[in-house]
């Protein structure tokens, strides 16, 4: 079993078609919603937390790209500029995640990128609009 | 016993001994008080945190033709500033973002430049766009001013706090049932965070709770440059209760302090950006303590376990001015990650950042170690504990419209 997730880009042409659907029925792969939106140009947004066999993940990421669904790795999508983060720990509470913690021995904030559902949540509060989320 | 004068002495010859706010705490458990005493001079304390009440005030020089901006209009990268002095004098304070900024008119705002930022490219060296407008005078005549303006060609550029140095802060937290943005960050409904804002054991004025040491004329570390405080800052009110060790329970002492901007960095001087609730600064502080005797090694070896904080409701007592505390935690609580607030476990964040502070104080205990910082004797003491001096609110009163 292998777990990723991932953010997928739906143009407008596959709106009408089930697509995730499919992933489920014919690769036996599960998944979990961790955001969805339509963003202004129209284009279909979805970060997926999908798991299952690997051989299935494989062929299913690989039917997507078929599709013309365009997949990226969600670790690149929220980023910390270190230049402007100030350690100050505001974020913490508020990451949904936990992918903000607080180093009980240096006391700087560290960013588990792994962990980050790319929520956007720290990148609307961040009083030094240290994150950025790129999509 | 130790004088200013004797550590003085020492710091020129390069052989004081200085340790941090945070080292003076181990090194009291690992020897006592008592020969702490003996064997440290200097204990440097710091903070780093978003200070509403900061502002800048320079000197753009006289114009050819001369211009009068007194009584005028005046900006700088479009934030307006405060021109009602002399010909050429203005106050940029950091609060203030540009007229056409949508402020919270689409809530939360997103309040992404102004003063603050101003305040932190000038520091940082980069030049800012100046535009004025005045009425002209005989000997002003000019009334248009356009020209990009850089701090070095600046006569003086001084950044001065009204209000600083916070000795101990309200914690914050959200009891209604919606999303509240404040001063304080974003607070999530029934009790889904808590905000807390000082830099506890290594805050200046919780490390010498009655101003002993710390006064008007005290050398200090403002913003990486070198600064002094001025005055007790605004609603300073050292008169609050305090514990068994002499630490207040609420926000009390605040200092005003001046500096030279010329001198100082765009790393201690940010730009801050509150969704919701407006533009501040976050001002890098240090102050020095004297280890003038066992009783100010004491004081300074206090640790977050031993300093308390108020836990508010933002929703409504704050707002309301209502004096509800709903709960009172330490500094180690609200830094172990989650406090305990009517039985339920509430996840914590500061606003002032605590590996900042720890920086700052290794930086000023580097200076006075070199010899570059000296301390200085304050020219008069802060209003006391015993003082009688309080922070009122305001009585409104009605007049009559003509």
């Amino acid at each position: 079993m292998i777990s990723r997730k991932v953010v997928l880009h739906f143009p407008q042409k596959l709106v009408e078609q089930p697509i995730v659907f499919k992933l489920v029925k014919d690769y036996g792969l599960n998944f979990n919603i961790l955001k969805a939106y339509v963003t202004p140009d129209e284009e279909g947004l979805m970060v997926l937390e999908l798991s299952g066999e690997e051989a299935a993940f494989e062929k299913g990421l690989h039917y997507l790209k078929l599709c013309g669904v365009k997949i990226q790795p969600l670790s690149q999508d929220v980023v910390r500029n270190e230049q402007k983060c100030t350690d100050c720990g505001v974020c913490v509470p508020l990451c949904p995640a936990g992918a903000l913690v607080s180093d009980q021995e240096s006391k700087r904030i560290v960013f588990v990128e792994d962990k980050c559902i790319a929520c956007g949540v720290c990148v609307r509060i961040c009083p030094f609009k240290a994150m950025e989320v790129h999509f | 016993m130790k004088t200013i004068k004797e550590i003085n002495e020492k710091i020129r010859k390069g052989d004081a001994v200085v340790v941090t706010a945070e080292e003076i705490i181990d090194l009291v458990e690992k020897k006592g008080i008592k020969k702490a005493a003996k064997e440290v001079d200097v204990v440097t304390t710091a903070t780093f945190g978003p200070m509403c009440s900061s502002g800048v005030y320079f000197n753009i020089g006289h114009s050819k033709p001369r211009i009068k901006l007194g009584g005028g209009s005046c900006t700088v990268n479009d934030v307006p500033v405060y021109a009602a002095f002399g010909a050429v004098d203005v106050f940029l304070g950091a609060t203030a973002v540009p007229d056409d900024d949508p402020r919270n008119k689409v809530f939360p705002g997103e309040f992404k430049y102004g003063g603050a930022h101003v305040i932190q490219e000038l520091a940082g060296g980069k030049d800012v766009r100046l535009e004025c407008s005045a009425y002209g005078t005989d000997c002003y005549p000019r009334k248009k001013l356009e020209t990009l303006l850089n701090i070095k060609d600046m006569n003086e550029a001084v950044l001065f706090n009204m209000r600083n140095c916070y000795q101990n802060y309200n914690v914050a937290v959200n009891l209604s049932d919606k999303t509240i943005f404040t001063y304080m960050g974003m607070l999530k409904p029934n009790l889904g965070n808590a905000n807390y804002s000082s830099a506890g054991q290594f805050s200046p004025l919780l490390k010498d709770p009655y101003y002993r040491t710390i006064g008007i004329g005290t050398r200090i570390f403002l913003g990486g440059g070198i600064g002094y405080v001025a005055w007790q800052g605004t609603q300073h009110n050292p008169c609050v209760s305090r514990g068994k060790n002499g630490i207040p329970l609420s926000g009390a002492g605040t200092l005003a302090v001046i500096g030279d901007l010329k001198q100082m960095s765009a790393e201690w001087l940010i730009g801050t950006s509150m969704a919701g609730y407006g533009v501040t600064l976050s001002v890098g502080i240090g102050v020095p303590i004297p280890v003038l005797d066992e009783e100010v090694v004491k004081r300074a070896a206090v640790t977050d376990a031993c300093i308390y904080a108020p836990v508010v409701d933002y929703s409504r007592d704050y707002p309301q001015r209502a004096p509800r505390v709903i709960a009172e935690v330490s500094y180690a609580e609200l830094r172990s990650g989650s406090i305990k607030v009517r039985g339920k476990s509430v996840p914590t964040g500061s606003l002032s950042s605590y590996a900042r502070a720890r920086k700052i104080a290794c930086i000023l205990k580097n200076w006075i170690e070199k010899g570059k910082f000296s301390l200085t004797e304050p020219s008069a003491a802060l209003p006391g504990a015993e003082s009688g001096y309080r922070v009122k609110a305001l009585n409104e009163r009605l007049y009559k419209k003509e």
